[in-house]
């Protein structure tokens, strides 16, 4: 059973997922940080493929992959060390990256890996949904990978169906209309956007990301989705140098707590 | 005979120009997009929009531009070489055309607030001289590299009021403007319009683009009919960086297989030396800043750095309406390197008492490596002047008394 599938099926609310870029602080972190998540309490873990030009990251997370593509980090160390992290865990393990990035590499040698290595899932910001319907729904599925598609408070009702109709995966709620990376408290116009969403009766589980940064607006956030992402926020917290071993259970623990 | 350009060489309802084109754009920029996706075609093509648009190209601009012979230019090639004058336009280049056209949909829209990015500058002032000339507000995004040599255009654009933002992350040029524009757009969603300035990106900006600059070529046939009794030539040479003054030279002549369409590309230190923006070359399929196109890019599908002397053409793209041209033998892709581009800057100069930009000096060079045939009827697209370029253009002299 795919693991996010397990997830959910186990799971409703309070769903953590936690976000890093792959290679970053240091090449070679991507295992440890993924096992020390894991093992801290995170439910979900999304992987940065580190990318040149990242259109819908913020600053710290395009730092983080500037850093992390000056180390060395390539698709092929990912998928060795992603193979390496399933030895040590079974948390479900999403891939976020742009489209460029698959075409490059080859489509189905891309899914073929995530396949073998114990992908669950993908998170491709610039895949249009139409795209998607017409040269990459079959092909993903066939992988056994679980397709999530971001919506925004400008995102019509229409394509907010249209989207859950088209995909079994989680759908990602943009908590606002900005990139990644600020963070400041949930507005009450925030809060009846959520609402709108809820009242949509969708079957795929919500996870709300952009501008979740510590237990409080992690907390309002699962009030009104099944969980919540948290990126920009632990970069930084990785950035900060110390032991990353320490830095994940820490960060996990403050969230949790 | 000419046909029909909607059913030939043109883009369909999703912004494909054959394979290459599209929007690849996150759910954030969805609605900016639909929004200009939706009404570009019925503003642009409304009685209001033209008369403004047209009254603004003429007494603003100052078109048409002249479609000049170059006598002595055409005697050295043995040849007949017609001068598409877009340096002649207010600011210096065609960049203007398009800023005017995009400008007033900004207007149409109701937005209050523009942005834009910038390699070379020259669309930056562009575009600070139509928010000037709007009483909008207007933010450039330049990366540090060519704030640095660029420096008379940036002083341009602050004197017009605009507020140049430099990009610093990445390699700090143009691709890195534009990443920090769409990031404003998409933390601005409502009063905010961002202005492209070539004919990349995602659709509807190439088609766009490509319309507003449309009047190079429009002009250039009735110009060559009453200077030459056709309305076509024989060929059509423009520089390409994203390709928005060749897309216009070009445009009425898409479908048009009389005429051939040059493509020029700037080769830098030559396209073999890691040293170049040759994209046609040296590019794969891809995507790049929306657009499914040709571009530069790592085995791993990082997008790389061009290099070119010109800060116009150092784009690791291409635009997909050329991508398209060029994959399918429609348009001819030459590449020139930096010392070409620098020597016939100098020719043309001194030939025709004509500066040119770095960016056109590519073009012109193009005539020392292309076939034509003495009676052939060619039109070398003038796209901009030359006076940012002084400092280069300086130094190459130097170097030449040093030699």
């Amino acid at each position: 059973m795919n693991r996010l599938d397990h997830l959910f099926a186990n799971k409703q609310a309070d769903v953590l997922n936690v976000y890093f870029t792959a290679g970053y602080p240091e090449l070679n972190d991507t295992v440890t940080i993924i096992r020390e998540l894991a093992d801290a309490g995170a439910d979900l873990i999304e992987i940065g493929m580190p990318f040149s030009d990242p259109m819908a990251d913020g600053e710290t997370i395009q730092q983080s992959s500037m850093k992390a593509l000056e180390n060395g980090m390539t698709l092929d160390l990912l998928f060795e060390q992603i193979r390496e992290a399933r030895k040590h865990t079974q948390v479900p393990l999403v891939l976020m990256g742009y489209l460029n990035q698959l075409i490059q590499y080859g489509e189905q040698r891309f899914l073929d890996a995530c396949a073998e290595t114990g992908v669950d899932g993908l998170i491709l910001p610039d895949l249009p949904v139409y795209e998607f319907e017409q040269h990459y729904k079959s092909m993903i599925e066939a992988a056994g990978l679980r397709t999530t598609f971001l919506i925004t408070p400008n995102t019509s009702e229409t394509r907010i169906r249209q989207i859950a109709d088209l995909s079994d995966g989680f759908i990602y709620v943009v908590s606002s209309s900005s990139i990644t990376g600020k963070s400041g408290k949930i507005t009450p116009e925030q809060i009846a956007y959520f609402e709108r969403i809820n009242t949509l009766g969708l079957s795929n589980p919500r996870l709300i990301g952009f501008g979740i940064s510590d237990s409080e607006s992690f907390n309002t956030a699962c009030q009104y989705a099944n969980g919540a992402i948290i990126g920009s926020a632990f970069i930084r917290a990785l950035g900060g140098g110390g032991e990353v071993g320490e830095i994940c259970r820490t960060f996990v623990d403050k969230i949790k707590a | 005979m000419t046909k029909n350009i909607e059913s030939e060489i043109a883009v369909d309802e999703r912004g494909y120009y054959g394979k290459f084109g599209g929007a690849f754009i996150p759910e954030m920029l969805e609605g900016n997009i639909r929004e200009l996706r939706e009404s570009y075609l019925e503003i642009s093509a409304s009685p209001e929009f033209k008369k403004e648009f047209d009254a603004l190209l003429k007494d603003y601009v100052g078109r048409p531009s002249p479609l000049y012979f170059a006598k002595r230019l055409s005697a050295h090639f043995g040849t007949n070489i017609y001068l598409k004058r877009e340096d002649l336009n207010h600011t210096g280049a065609h960049k203007i055309n398009n800023t005017i056209g995009q400008i007033l949909v900004a207007q149409k829209l109701g937005k209050q607030r523009i942005i834009a990015e910038t390699g070379a500058g020259q669309h930056g002032v562009a575009t600070a001289t139509v928010c000037a000339l709007m009483g909008l507000k207007c933010i450039v995004y330049m990366g540090e590299v060519d704030i640095a040599r660029q420096a008379p255009n940036v002083a341009r654009m602050k004197m017009l009021g605009a507020e140049v933002r430099p990009a610093t992350s990445g390699s700090k040029t143009l691709k890195d403007a534009t990443n920090e524009a769409i990031r404003d757009w998409i933390n601005n969603p409502d009063d905010t319009h961002y202005i492209i300035g070539s004919v990349v990106g995602p659709h509807p900006y190439p088609d766009m683009v490509a319309r507003f600059q449309s009047v190079i070529s429009e002009e250039t046939k009735w110009q060559l009919q009453e200077q030459v009794g056709r309305d076509y030539p024989d060929a059509v040479i423009a520089c390409v960086g994203g390709g928005s003054n060749a897309a216009g030279a070009y445009y009425h002549y898409l479908n048009d297989e009389r005429v051939r369409l040059i493509a020029v590309e700037a080769a830098g230190l030559g396209v073999d030396s890691g040293e170049s923006a040759a994209t046609s070359v040296l590019g794969t399929e891809g995507i790049i800043h929306g657009s499914r196109t040709l571009l530069m890019q790592t085995e791993d599908g990082q997008i790389v750095e061009p290099y070119s002397i010109s800060a116009g053409l150092d784009y690791p793209g291409i635009g997909p309406l050329h991508a398209h041209l060029i994959d399918s033998g429609r348009a001819e892709a030459i590449s020139v390197t930096d010392e070409e581009a620098l020597n016939a800057a100098l020719f043309l100069s001194r030939t025709e008492g004509i500066i040119p930009a770095l960016e056109t000096a590519h073009a012109f060079a193009a005539l020392n490596t292309m076939k034509y045939d003495k009676d052939d009827v060619l039109v070398v697209c003038l796209s901009g002047r030359g006076d940012k370029d002084l400092a280069a253009f300086t130094k190459y002299l130097n170097d030449l008394v040093t030699e």
